[in-house]
């Protein structure tokens, strides 16, 4: 039988502060060579402060909250919106919660809402995991 | 405004074989220490075929297209002024290193916001495993800063 069950929460992740070599060493190994993460010349001429965070990195740290919790393997689906840009520098918090237990396909799944946020609690990603129990 | 004709445009399917070093060093560069993700061994003794790709790898197989997100060429779009607006994955079976992976990817939609001020562009992919078996599907939209 599960532990897991409505109200169950997810141990949470905190991250380094984001830093212009964490973005360097993303945008090679995810293939995200978009320059406004890595140059800042680039970056403030597009209206930017500076460069800023992948998206995809904080949603990557979100997966890696939800595969130390559970195996890979049970993971249906993983969905997020990006709220607000992540900027240098910030500290992430990766969250989240099992917020309702349904059955799809034969199996129990536990919907888990999940989120990152700055130190200031803005949110940064929002979104949910749909996870298999058994 | 951005041409909306291209809502229903299938861009060309690509082919990516997934390579152990690559799977290594996305899992150095977000910090995961998961011995799964980086060493086969760890990955067979835990029932993977090799190693796995971790859960939002499969964006980076996507980006690995001969041209980078070929959307913009189509869409006219200036790289500086894109924003990654949401993304979703569903996953039917695992992806492992030593895989070659098919990726094929539509505009779904294409909308606005503010009076336009954004534009949103929603693409779907398909990633086929080589016996043409669906293995996991992305949703995802960009944001377009005018």
């Amino acid at each position: 039988m599960s532990d897991i069950t409505l109200g169950t929460e997810i141990p949470a992740l905190e991250l380094a502060p984001i830093s212009r070599t964490t973005l360097a060493l993303f945008a090679g190994a995810s293939g995200d060579h978009n320059p406004i993460h890595i140059d800042i010349d680039f970056a403030k001429k597009a209206g930017m402060p500076d460069v800023f965070a992948h998206g995809m990195l904080s949603m990557a740290y979100l997966g890696r909250m939800l595969t130390n919790w559970q195996p890979q393997s049970k993971l249906r689906k993983f969905s997020n919106r990006f709220a607000t840009i992540t900027q240098l520098q910030d500290v992430i918090t990766c969250s989240g919660k099992v917020v309702e237990m349904l059955e799809r396909d034969g199996e129990t799944l536990a919907r888990c809402e999940i989120q990152a946020v700055k130190a200031t609690g803005e949110q940064t990603l929002v979104g949910e995991a749909l996870v298999a129990v058994n | 405004m951005l041409d909306r004709s291209h809502i229903g445009h299938k861009f060309n399917a690509h082919s990516v074989e997934i390579e152990k070093g690559r799977l290594r060093f996305f899992a150095k560069a977000i910090g995961e220490t998961n011995p799964i993700y980086s060493d086969e061994k760890a990955a067979k003794k835990a029932g993977y075929r090799s190693i796995p790709v971790p859960p939002t790898f499969p964006f980076s197989i996507d980006l690995e297209s001969p041209e980078f997100l070929p959307v913009l060429t189509l869409l006219e779009m200036d790289i500086g002024r894109i924003l990654h607006g949401s993304q979703d994955f569903e996953y039917f079976q695992s992806i492992c290193a030593g895989d070659v992976i098919t990726c094929q990817t539509e505009i779904r939609d294409m909308f606005d916001k503010k009076g336009g001020a954004l534009e949103f562009v929603v693409l779907e992919t398909a990633y086929t495993n080589k016996d043409g078996e669906i293995v996991v599907k992305t949703s995802q939209s960009l944001v377009y800063r005018n």
